[in-house]
């Protein structure tokens, strides 16, 4: 496929702009010295070059897409078209307030209905992702003992199950992260909990369901452990899909939390991106939120400041245009929805599970949430074929595949996650497709092995791509 | 896999060469770089830090890990090998000639194992 | 209604069947009764498609979208091809994931390459990440790039954006790091303050360029003091100006960051937007967020895939630099199909169009009566200052009455103005018009 810059031809352009009707201003800075070797093209070639990448790209709206742990599902249209509406994408963010009252109504309603699901009392839509909006909380935790005069509140604790942004985060947050080892269940172990608590606990990050698909039945006893030795609670919102009008992380004891709007509430995953990551907290903490509050005056919805604000996490409100197709999404599932939701995206998950466990060890042979966790250990030991190898052999079956080697808990795992959108007959299909690829790897492995064998790209070569890493176009002299 | 006789060796899989008594060359084993696949990068100390016995002070990358190397010896760095970073697959081809530090003032040594301790080591690990 | 379940009740039960059950409540046994939420959400119920598209659009009428836009301060209003907005709402960019499975990622794989080397030819620097939040979060990430052990100040220019100024701040509060103010005279960074700012502990300069009142800075000047102290000089830049202006490879940068809004993304508001962060080689391997590399395939056909995954969270975890996941990679694929559709002509003509303007109402707006306040090269903003703030507000009110959307109050009677172009001179000329009737 070519390149972009390898369809230039010099010259070509469209017309898109008119005269400028004003005079010269005069050029009175150093400008550059070279023009920008930006591609020249005439329409019909921008729009054909794309059209080819688009037709090398696969979306959940065009096929079975089930990534554990990231909640593909299906993308409604109408939250498109109505995010694409002029009375939202022409309002430029530092509008007076009386000119954005609807903005400002749509943000403090969906901060409202968000509250409600979570159990949480405030929320900020200003974080652009999901770790964006663990970095807020962190951050919340931080100022919060600060405030108190607490310094020494230095630690946070992640479970070695937790998604990789965890750590991360509470690095980032300046906290030193301690790990704590997961049960055979795959729970947090309650002792090494309590041995990790103490006066320099600041607080702890989990994943509830956790990150193998389980609900952990000692939920109240972790969050009073932490509690009573005066840490806080961090909900990681990544898997609220599953029990989303079920419980409520505010009920099981947590004091902040962050939602990826882009899992739970249906709005495009954009190939990586724009996500939105809002962060909900518990009264105590709301003082201390960033960015923009939306409050009540006599003139109508105004722009506020948390009093003891932590600051910005970025300029303006949000990711505004995501936010209004989670409202719409909001809207259209309704109260009776967001349970309906939830149960079947644990439903279609233990479907799968049920008509794959006999040739598919599960890591927990247990009722799972919205996803499960198989182990291909042995498979990798008796016939040398690997999860990896598995998850290409999908590829030729035009399944997405799932997500491979995390948690890093299990060995050789493949994560599963169909979500509630799917239908029967489509989960029918994959799961018709796994056992035919577990026939097939069991009858001719190096096959499996040597899968992905109808795409035109088969498996690229990430060792050289890392070491010599070219991440332009070499445009030659 | 290779044990050369002059070099000692920790559990970590970490390899020293001494050119006298406080002076070394440091690398990691041919077992390590074999259990750590293509090795695609590696982030090594500045000259003048300091190297404590058992703490990481460098790391190397595979596609898809990162595993930390841990110091043989307590000592400073005298010199480190830039050569590494634009040839990362040196340190798969020949393991025990890149080095990553030269350490000089050693005042310590972990508990380091001859050629034949190692080899045992290694099969009774593996 | 408008779950978006596609299988039936009966469909439901025959699923459960396989799983041993009876009912969907028997999926939660497993969550402890006190935990359980037993009462319907306090939220609307669920609505049919029209419904929520009544709804929905009546508070998009609840906004107003101005005919006329001088304000700028960081989102920009410009003219957004058709070919741009065609092409980012194909099915497959818009709903596919992160492209980890490198075989059915090509397209966005390639698309994330193409832009990453827009962005280097546009701020002239060797390397290019993905993309990250905004302009804001870019210039804080690149402050995290610059720090270390022994240099953990940062130097932020009071001529930068407040906003990103601020996010910079939140960003180094999470690492108990200082953020110091480098301050301004005329309009632009004070250099002989500067020179003595730059103490030993001091990891970086930020730079805006232009600047939040729309001067062009002396960029390769503040190269110099800051690289003579060791430091490095972060620029953050308007993409479109870069069109023109000399680069910051060429001002000798080490790390080039922005707000990449103007390139073809709407103003939504405030979001979603892009930042872009470019460097040199040396610092590649510290830049944030995801980067694709090319290489071959095993047949040996070219090829790209995510590359130097170990820097990032999901490897590196508590050890990561940034704990980045989630971008804005459609807005990065809107860059690049703006850029494309675009051409260097074309952005070349914009970035022109906004100079001129600017200019234009800048002469216009004095003659009305607004004193310009600073006398300085400018792109496509620039302050001006009425008799006080009594006389900014009423100025911006009367613009609104007709339907324009003046400039950004700073206070003490100072308006930040912006054209781009997309105003025209006769929308310019009435501006000027109406600012003479309120200062008469």
């Amino acid at each position: 496929m070519k390149l972009i810059f390898e369809r230039s031809v010099p010259g070509r352009h469209s017309d898109l702009l008119p005269v400028c009707d004003v005079p010269a201003a005069p050029a009175d800075y150093a400008p550059r010295t070279r023009a920008p070797r930006l591609p020249e093209l005439a329409e019909v070639q921008v729009d054909r070059h794309f059209t080819e990448l688009a037709g090398e790209t696969r979306g959940v709206n065009g096929g079975f897409y089930p990534l554990g742990s990231c909640t593909m599902k299906y993308n409604p249209a109408v939250n498109e078209r109505l995010a694409a509406l002029p009375g939202f994408t022409d309002i430029h963010p530092l509008q007076p307030a009386d000119t954005v009252q609807g903005a400002l109504e749509l943000m403090k309603t969906e901060e409202k209905y968000l509250c409600e699901i979570t159990g949480m009392d405030a929320m900020t839509l200003q974080p652009a992702a999901g770790a964006h909006g663990e970095f807020t909380g962190l951050l919340l935790i931080k100022a919060y003992h600060r405030s108190r005069g607490d310094q020494a509140r230095t630690k946070i604790i992640v479970p070695d199950s937790a998604h990789g942004t965890n750590p991360a985060s509470a690095a980032m947050a300046g906290f030193e992260v301690v790990n704590i080892a997961s049960d055979a269940n795959g729970y947090v172990d309650l002792d090494a909990l309590r041995a990790a608590v103490g006066p320099d606990t600041a607080g702890l990050m989990l994943t509830n369901p956790n990150t193998v698909g389980l609900f952990d039945p000692h939920i109240e006893e972790i969050t009073r452990i932490v509690h009573e030795a005066g840490g806080l609670n961090y909900y990681d919102g990544a898997n609220l899909n599953a029990v989303m009008g079920i419980a409520r992380p505010g009920d099981m004891g947590f004091d902040v939390m962050h939602l990826n709007l882009h899992k739970t509430f249906s709005t495009p995953h954009g190939g990586g991106g724009p996500g939105s990551g809002p962060c909900g907290c518990k009264a105590f903490l709301a003082d201390f939120l960033p960015g923009l509050r939306v409050g009540d005056s006599p003139e109508g919805l105004v722009r506020q400041t948390a009093l003891q604000t932590i600051g910005n996490m970025r300029s303006f409100a949000g990711n505004f245009l995501v936010i209004v197709k989670a409202y719409a999404y909001l809207l259209s599932i309704g109260r009776e929805g967001v349970p309906v939701t939830a149960a079947n995206a644990v439903l279609n998950a233990n479907y799968m599970m049920n008509r794959l466990k006999d040739l598919y060890p599960m890591a927990y042979d247990t009722v799972c949430m919205h996803e499960f966790v198989m182990t291909l250990e042995q498979m990798k030991h008796q016939i040398d074929v690997s999860a990896m190898d598995i998850a290409k052999a999908l590829l030729d079956h035009g399944i997405h595949p799932p997500t491979m080697y995390f948690p890093l808990i299990v060995h050789e795992a493949l994560m599963v996650e169909p979500t509630e959108t799917e239908s029967k007959e489509t989960l029918d299909e994959a799961i018709e497709v796994f056992r035919r690829i577990h026939e097939e790897a069991l009858r001719d492995p190096e096959a499996i092995r040597m899968s992905p064998r109808t795409t035109r790209i088969q498996r690229p070569d990430e060792v050289k791509a890392a070491r010599k890493p070219a991440v332009t176009y070499d445009f030659g002299a | 896999m290779n044990f050369p006789k002059n070099l000692k060796y920790t559990k970590t899989h970490e390899w020293v060469r001494f050119e006298d008594e406080t002076t070394a060359y440091v690398g990691i084993t041919d077992y390590a770089q074999d259990q750590l696949g293509d090795l695609v990068f590696v982030n090594l100390p500045a000259e003048g830090d300091t190297l404590a016995c058992g703490e990481a002070f460098a790391d190397v990358e595979s596609v898809k890990a990162v595993s930390d190397v841990n110091a043989p010896v307590t000592g400073t760095v005298a010199e480190v090998n830039e050569a590494l970073a634009d040839a990362p697959e040196m340190m798969n081809e020949a393991p025990y000639e890149a080095w990553f530090v030269r350490v000089e003032d050693i005042t310590d040594t972990d508990d380091l194992m001859d050629a034949e301790e190692y080899e045992e080591f290694v099969k009774t690990e593996g | 209604m408008g779950t978006y379940v596609p299988n039936t009740p009966e469909e439901q039960r025959e699923m459960l069947a396989v799983c041993g059950m009876t009912d969907l409540e028997q999926l939660y046994d497993c969550i402890p009764e006190d935990v359980r939420l037993r009462k319907p959400l306090a939220i609307p119920a669920a609505a049919s498609e029209y419904e929520v598209t009544r709804q929905v659009a009546a508070l998009a009428g609840k906004n107003h979208v101005f005919s006329t836009c001088l304000r700028g301060a960081g989102a920009y209003r410009h003219y957004i091809p058709a070919i741009v907005t065609e092409v980012t709402g194909k099915e497959e960019f818009r709903t596919a994931y992160t492209p980890y499975q490198a075989e059915i990622s090509q397209g966005v794989l390639q698309s994330i390459f193409e832009y990453q080397t827009d962005i280097a030819e546009l701020t002239g620097m060797a390397v290019s990440n993905a993309g990250v939040y905004d302009g804001a979060t870019a210039a804080a990430e690149a402050c995290e790039m610059c720090c270390d052990r022994k240099r953990t100040a940062v130097l932020v220019s009071s001529t930068v954006d407040p906003k990103v100024l601020s996010v910079i701040r939140t960003y180094r509060f999470g690492r108990d790091a200082e953020v110091r103010l480098v301050p301004d005279v005329d309009g632009v960074t004070d250099l002989e303050a500067l020179k003595e700012m730059l103490t030993d502990d001091v990891a970086c300069l930020v730079l805006q360029q232009p600047n939040f009142y729309g001067c062009l800075e002396d960029a390769d000047a503040a190269a110099a003091l800051v690289h003579e102290a060791k430091a490095k000089l972060i620029m953050s830049c308007n993409p479109v100006a870069l069109a023109v202006i000399k680069t910051p490879g060429e001002c000798g940068a080490d790390i080039a960051v922005g707000e990449g809004q103007p390139l073809g993304l709407p103003l939504g508001f405030g979001g979603p937007y892009l930042g872009f962060m470019a460097t040199d080689e040396k610092l590649m391997r510290k830049l944030p967020g995801r980067i694709v590399g090319q290489t071959e395939d095993r047949n040996g056909e070219r090829c790209y895939v995510l590359t130097l995954q170990a820097r990032e969270q999901h490897i590196r975890r508590e050890k990561a630099s940034s704990n980045i996941c989630s971008n804005e990679a459609l807005c990065a694929l809107t860059a690049s199909v703006y850029l494309a559709a675009m051409g260097p002509q074309g952005l070349a003509q914009v970035a022109n169009a906004c100079r001129d303007k600017a200019h234009y109402l800048k002469d216009r707006l004095t003659e009305a009566g607004l004193k310009p306040v600073f006398d300085r090269p400018f792109f496509h903003e620039f302050v001006t200052a009425a008799p006080d703030e009594d006389a900014a507000e009423k100025i911006l009110a009367r613009l609104a009455e007709e339907d324009i959307l003046g400039g950004l109050a700073l206070g003490n009677g100072r308006i930040l103005w912006c054209a781009t172009e997309v105003v025209s001179k006769a929308e310019l000329d009435k501006t000027a018009a109406l600012v003479k009737e309120v200062l008469a």
